[in-house]
């Protein structure tokens, strides 16, 4: 159990495209909360964006499937984020986690999603099963200003 | 949504709001039309419209820059917001950010 989580908030969608942007919009209106700085919420917004980006990409390539996106807020300002989805997995997540290795390169898939997600986040974790299903769990974080 | 600016074999192609892999597929056919059509010899890509961008947006600018430079041409990016630059430099794509990077 994470300690003292003072707010959380969890959605769920169907894994269309045009939901990436509907979940960037909930990670932001829910960490403004925290009174984030500009530069901490478009790293937030990233980090989100390829997370969501992933599971409906390559979680549920070829199908549609449900995307799970959960947000937790510590006491100390720091923001937790998962983003589930119950699709084929991933075979390799070393390899997979390799900046510029990518399974989609027909679609033009760069193979940065982890490397932009490392790059903006403090913590992150990837589990996977293959046929199961893949969880993201970022952590950041964020600055507190003063008055 | 893309508009195009056109001074001889110098184009712009201004590019309008959030870039993830939603957006980047729409843009990518419009950008290739013109590509095609036009085989620029400098296609500046104007990111002043652009809030957001995501790695969608790398993998749609490495394909451009292989179409264009494919037909000897080359491309610049200008007016990149911080954010943009950010993700930007993480694909290693920096040479291109050339004009205008915004404070």
């Amino acid at each position: 159990m994470k300690r003292d989580i003072i707010n959380h908030t969890k959605i769920q969608f169907p894994s269309c495209s045009a939901n990436e942007s509907y979940a960037r919009a909930v990670a932001v209106a829910f960490v403004s909360q925290a009174d984030p700085t500009v530069q901490e919420i478009s790293e937030i917004k990233t980090a989100v964006s390829e997370a969501v980006t992933n599971a409906i990409v390559h979680g549920y390539r070829d199908t549609v499937g449900i995307v799970e996106m959960s947000l937790k807020l510590g006491s100390d300002s720091t923001l937790y984020i998962s983003v589930k989805d119950k699709g084929r997995g991933i075979d390799n997540i070393e390899q997979a986690m390799t900046p510029l290795f990518t399974t989609a390169a027909e679609e033009e898939r760069s193979g940065l999603g982890f490397s932009v997600m490392e790059s903006f986040m403090d913590k992150l974790r990837v589990r996977s099963a293959p046929s199961k299903g893949t969880t993201v769990t970022m952590q950041k974080k964020l600055s507190r200003r003063e008055g | 949504m893309i508009k195009l600016y056109n001074d001889g074999k110098r184009m712009t192609a201004a590019l309008y709001g959030d870039i993830d892999h939603h957006a980047a597929r729409i843009m990518r056919q419009e950008l290739d039309e013109v590509i095609a059509h036009s085989c620029p010899e400098q296609l500046i890509l104007d990111f002043e419209n652009v809030g957001f961008m995501d790695s969608s947006g790398i993998g749609l600018i490495l394909g451009r820059l292989k179409a264009v430079r494919a037909c000897g041409g080359d491309i610049i990016i200008k007016n990149a917001h911080p954010n943009i630059a950010a993700v930007i430099r993480i694909s290693g794509l920096s040479a291109l950010l050339t004009e205008g990077v915004k404070a």
